[in-house]
């Protein structure tokens, strides 16, 4: 639990034996050459560049667009593992959706006491439009990504909700194309579980969560900031898969009570939005005036039951930092069960006793802002100099009720492969769930990310992580 | 299994796709304009060589531009402008790099052959011209840049599906194609001359020449006329020619054809569609003695305006803006 204990490597065991799940694996790459693995390292690279895969990252101008950088040992999850995880990952969206539509309605769960009422009224993601109102098919969060850290054999635990619009899944899918190209072998060998489908999936699931006005055959938009974006690529290549448009706020306006989008044969209706923009950018008249992202009179026509938006406005209320810390609560106040997947122990700032045990503890705690996300705006109590613990302290003595603390976990580790062989790095993992009337289809896998740098906790693409590719066995 | 209904591509995508061809369209040519100047300058005392180099920049439409950052038109400066100056947004770089930003705003509607070969035509001509041009590596390089234009033509003609998204993609193309051959012919019959005294001069022949050349029509011509130039013909040939691909008559005949299969999957021609059937009516009722009584320089000039009308009623008829 605490950075004392040793660290877990999911590929080797302490006396150096290798773990069931990386048997084959393993058998595998020692029948490989170390330079013909190198030069893979190489090829895949090139790759990546050549399909356009990257990212951009705010704030650095001369790599507009970066690769992150992938890893090619692959995250390997059992069968058995990976089906108590889907279990557990199922209950927590359940939990999450009837939570959201619990706290828009008659907050039950405030009523009996389980959570306080400020903790969404003061919360910038509640968003009192929503307040009443039902959204299609009753779904909030259509795609959640549930951010899981491991650090024992049998220890998995929830590190974050995603509930707004969690990214990253075209990793998911470009590194398990990239591992089949390279290395085909491998996959003859080894039975993995596919995740090729996911977006077949995700149109099938966005489609189903249609109003009732939509077509027979719904149709689904992407809706991205545009080219600019960080997420830029990942939003073309859903809509590419998916057979879907893809839309920027320009591209649409209200027409006879239906969001339209602007084509060449005229204005056509949306059925269904799959937005990648934030609430507050969703549309001027309601949120943000100054937004050239969003389209106005949205939020009208989605109240008027006319359109979809995935995820609903609003969802976000649901995971930030200090709602985390209900999760358990939350979980069997809705499902009568007690959470099959643990969370992290949190201490909530804003508490007196918490508050005073988290100062007297810095240097051994990570402390996140509340609304915080990406890996910014966070302290590392280990790996920080006294300095910084003391700036961070000011900054959470002024508003304590801004931060959460979690101890430092020591999370499991993967190999990756270097220039001298293998070496532990740090991971976590990122399934992919989506959410319709239809029921709850979790992507078996999900994505692996990685710190390259060696004893480097924060795997977070924008602060120099990596990803692998990530396998669920079908055994 | 039920087909994708009638339902119209974006605007915007229809937009960055027709803009997308254009610019590739254009730095092509402007290569091409490059390798002629390069040549008619070889020909030349250096000292006289610079007009031919200014000549270029004139083509180009970039003489303020030019003249607001140099004084003068040394081979080396205006290849490296022409080429690769990112204060120059008519620079092969900076054109490569705008029709690449579209090509990612419009990708899920290209093939990945067709993305690919935007995106690393990209990559190669910006590693290529991460430092000066000189001569000596000037001719590999707009090799290469006909190379790049090349593989994305194929990839175009070879995997894309023939429908709305190829049209734009086409019609843009012949917009450009037509509007820089027309430029190309049009510098040649005002500018690079002394004086009137030297029209057909050996001068002015291998001028001529050139501008085949850089519209890489010289083969073909030759080989129509055994060998034979002279000014007139060369004209007719890059104005009338329904059999060069780069001649106007040619490229309205296939502008012709994509806004009809517009129209026929539209199930309705556009403003657009009779406009262009006006100016390749008008085109094809030219002959080259026309041309040359009304003036070559006037008869550009009226083509190039017709051909920017098309182009903008394109533009309106399929609201590829708000």
């Amino acid at each position: 639990m605490s950075r004392h204990s040793p660290t877990f490597d999911e590929m080797f065991t302490a006396d150096g034996g290798i773990r069931p799940a990386y048997a084959g694996y393993c058998e595998w790459l020692q029948a490989q050459d170390q330079h013909w693995m190198t030069h893979k390292g190489a090829e895949a690279e090139a790759f990546f560049r050549r399909t356009g895969i990257t990212f951009n990252v705010y704030g650095e101008q001369d790599a507009e667009e970066r690769l992150i950088p992938f890893d090619m040992v692959p995250r390997i999850i059992t069968g058995t593992e990976w089906r108590r995880l889907s279990r557990g990952i199922e209950q927590r969206v359940r939990a999450l959706n009837a939570f959201i539509h619990d706290l828009y309605h008659r907050q039950e769960i405030v009523r009996s006491g389980r959570v306080p009422e400020r903790l969404f009224r003061d919360n910038v993601a509640w968003l009192p439009q929503m307040v009443g109102f039902t959204p299609p098919g009753g779904v909030y969060t259509h795609i959640v990504g549930i951010d899981l850290v491991r650090t024992g054999p049998d220890e998995f635990m929830v590190l974050e909700d995603n509930a707004r619009t969690p990214s990253g899944v075209s990793y998911m899918l470009e590194n398990r194309e990239t591992m089949m190209s390279m290395f085909p072998e491998l996959f003859t060998s080894m039975r993995v579980r596919p995740v090729s489908d996911y977006p077949r999936r995700l149109a099938k699931s966005l489609a189903a969560c249609a109003p009732d006005c939509a077509a027979s055959r719904p149709v689904v938009a992407v809706l991205t900031p545009g080219v600019y974006n960080s997420a830029y690529f990942e939003h073309a290549f859903l809509a590419d898969q998916m057979g879907a448009e893809l839309v920027e706020g320009s591209d649409l306006r209200v027409e006879d009570g239906r969001v339209c989008m602007r084509t060449t044969r005229g204005y056509q209706p949306v059925d269904v939005i799959y937005r990648r923009v934030d609430d507050e950018f969703l549309d001027p008249l309601s949120f943000n005036p100054t937004s050239l992202l969003g389209v106005p009179g949205i939020m009208d026509v989605y109240r008027a039951g006319r359109i979809t938006i995935a995820n609903a406005p609003g969802a976000g209320v649901a995971d930030d930092k200090a709602i985390y810390s209900f999760m358990p609560e939350i979980v069997e106040f809705y499902t009568g069960e007690k959470p099959l997947l643990p969370n992290v122990p949190t201490w909530r700032c804003a508490e007196k006793d918490s508050l005073a045990y988290v100062l007297d503890n810095l240097e051994e705690l990570v402390v996140k802002e509340v609304h915080g996300s990406g890996g910014y705006g966070m302290l590392i109590g280990p790996t920080s100099s006294r300095r910084e613990i003391a700036a961070f302290r000011q900054k959470l003595l002024a508003r304590p009720e801004n931060y959460i603390a979690q101890p430092t976990l020591a999370l499991s580790t993967v190999p990756i492969f270097t220039r001298k062989g293998l070496a532990p790095r740090h991971v976590d993992l990122r399934p992919f769930v989506l959410v319709s009337p239809q029921g709850i289809d979790i992507t078996p896998g999900g994505l692996t990310r990685v710190a390259m740098k060696k004893g480097s906790l924060v795997v977070n693409s924008s602060q120099g992580g990596g990803t692998k590719d990530s396998w669920v066995l079908d055994d | 299994m039920e087909e994708r209904g009638v339902a119209g591509m974006l605007g915007r995508t229809a937009n960055c796709i027709f803009w997308m061809c254009r610019y590739l369209e254009r730095a092509e040519n402007t290569a091409r304009l490059l390798d002629a100047g390069f040549r008619m300058s070889l020909t030349r005392a250096s000292e006289m060589a610079s007009e031919e180099w200014r000549s270029v920049i004139v083509t180009l439409g970039l003489v303020e531009h030019y003249d607001a950052r140099h004084d003068s038109y040394s081979g080396a400066q205006v290849c490296n402008y022409v080429l690769r100056d990112r204060d120059n947004p008519h620079s092969v770089l900076s054109m490569f790099e705008i029709a690449r930003t579209n090509a990612r705003v419009a990708r899920s509607s290209l093939t990945m052959e067709v993305w690919e070969s935007v995106n690393e035509g990209w990559m190669a001509l910006r590693d290529m011209l991460s430092r000066p041009v000189k001569e000596s590596n000037l001719g590999s390089i707009l090799a290469a840049i006909r190379r790049e234009a090349t593989l994305f033509r194929g990839a175009t003609y070879g995997t894309m599906l023939r429908n709305e998204i190829y049209q734009f993609a086409r019609a843009g193309t012949f917009i450009e194609r037509a509007d820089n051959t027309a430029r190309i012919l049009d510098v040649k019959y005002h500018l690079l001359l002394p004086s009137l005294s030297y029209v057909g001069s050996s001068l002015d022949s291998s001028q001529w020449d050139q501008v085949l050349r850089s519209l890489a029509g010289e083969r073909a011509f030759s080989w129509l006329n055994s060998g034979q130039m002279d000014s007139r013909g060369i004209a007719e040939f890059l104005i009338l020619d329904p059999r060069f691909p780069r001649s106007l008559l040619f490229s309205y005949g296939q502008l012709g054809q994509h806004l009809s299969e517009l129209a026929q999957e539209y199930g309705a021609e556009s403003p657009a569609h009779g406009l262009m059937t006006n100016t390749r009516q008008w085109l094809a009722e030219r002959n080259i003695q026309k041309i040359f009584d009304t003036g070559l320089h006037e008869f550009l000039i009226d083509f190039i305006d017709r051909n920017q009308s098309v182009a903008n009623a394109i533009a309106e008829d399929y609201r590829f803006s708000a």
